[in-house]
């Protein structure tokens, strides 16, 4: 989730390289919507900057709801200073990615959240 | 007129003579973008020219700088995992429990490039054997490049950078933000010291070290360049020592280390001969 276009599509470039197949959404709102309708998933990947409903809220809204108890969050995101972070990680993200990011960034993230792409 | 094949052996002869790093071929693109500032730097412009003025004056300084420039740095945090979990699980609790009385602990990072390995090996004495807190802890780094080695001193490190490897966690425990950058806290910086170093050809370390990381390098070695360099290792080690190379590396036949695998990884224990 994430409302930049250019974003949704380098992750979703690099995440299909790394044979993992995903949906984007360009607010909070709709990726909601999409955790309802088009899942189960594995790992939600939000940005924290986003109209409608934050990145954090939409990490408070998830943990809220037993039912995706199993998703891991990955928060990517520009905001990069400690309270942020730490925000991030109390509200429920499992793990947390600068941006801006490369490809070996996100794998090993994505392998510190236990996904081996 | 473009770099000849013969420009480019000579080249790869002055790295192998600097580092006794044997580079293959097909990594003499690797030349051009690597040398491109400094050719910029010093108005030679190409590396045609730089060969010529070599051959004609064979300046050593500029020779070990092209060595240098030419070392490999790709690296992250708790780079492949598998080596970290292996030193907490398997060989640090009873490395600590037989120096209980002597309460010091020293490590050998060699080719350690920009420190990542150093610091995350730090981090996780740090998090994970509490009970260290008060016991003499050092790890050095070594790596043949002085660009790398001030970088790894500096301790300071970009986004991309503290992505790689790095758990969030660890990056707001360890690190303070420096304007758009990430720098070691000083209690990790105070248990890590960098020094230039030629694993190749260069003077030996003098103590012993209970446990060597040494990943990912022994390949650009010559085997006789690798054997007398395990040997050295095998001389410097703690009798309880370790030795960690790359997961797909194994010490030559040598005879003088025995490897064990697990955790889908290998470590290496030197044998002791009376």
């Amino acid at each position: 989730m994430d409302d930049s276009r250019f974003i949704r599509g380098y992750l979703s470039l690099l995440l299909t390289r790394c044979g993992i197949s995903c949906t984007v959404a360009e607010n909070g709102q709709a990726g909601l919507e999409c955790l309802r309708c088009l899942g189960p998933y594995d790992v939600a990947l939000i940005d924290w900057n986003m109209p409608f409903m934050s990145g954090l809220e939409m990490i408070q809204a998830i943990r809220r709801d037993s039912a995706y108890d199993h998703l891991k969050i990955l928060m990517v995101t520009v905001e990069s200073d400690i309270a942020h972070i730490e925000t991030a990680l109390l509200a429920g993200a499992d793990e947390y990615l600068l941006k801006p990011f490369d490809e070996f960034g996100l794998v090993t993230k994505l392998e510190l959240i236990g996904l081996s792409p | 007129m473009p770099c000849t094949d013969a420009d480019f052996a000579y080249l790869r002869s002055i790295v192998y003579e600097h580092s006794a790093n044997a580079l293959d071929s097909s990594r003499d693109y690797l030349f051009e973008s690597r040398l491109q500032q400094f050719l910029h730097s010093t108005g030679l412009r190409t590396l045609e020219n730089l060969v010529e003025a070599l051959r004609k004056w064979p300046d050593p300084a500029v020779k070990r700088y092209i060595a240098e420039a030419m070392t490999i740095n790709e690296t992250s945090f708790f780079r492949d995992r598998a080596p970290f979990e292996v030193l907490r699980f398997d060989l640090l609790p009873p490395l600590i429990r037989r120096r209980s009385s002597l309460r010091r602990l020293r490590f050998w990072s060699g080719a350690c490039s920009t420190g990542q390995e150093v610091y995350s090996l730090a981090m996780l004495l740090l998090e994970f054997f509490p009970e260290l807190c008060d016991w003499q802890l050092e790890i050095l780094g070594t790596d043949i490049s002085r660009e790398v080695i001030a970088r790894a001193r500096a301790g300071r490190y970009m986004r991309m950078e503290v992505n790689r490897g790095l758990p969030a966690r660890f990056l707001i425990k360890y690190f303070r933000r420096v304007g758009d950058e990430w720098e070691v806290i000083p209690e990790l910086r105070r248990m890590c010291r960098f020094h230039q170093r030629n694993l190749g050809n260069g003077p030996m370390l003098l103590e012993r070290y209970d446990g060597v990381l040494l990943r990912n390098v022994m390949s650009y070695f010559s085997s006789e360049a690798r054997q007398r360099l395990l040997l050295n290792i095998h001389r410097l080690l703690a009798r309880d020592g370790f030795l960690i190379l790359g997961s797909d590396e194994q010490p030559d036949p040598l005879g003088v280390f025995q490897s064990v695998v697990t955790r889908g990884t290998r470590y290496n224990i030197p044998l002791q001969y009376p």
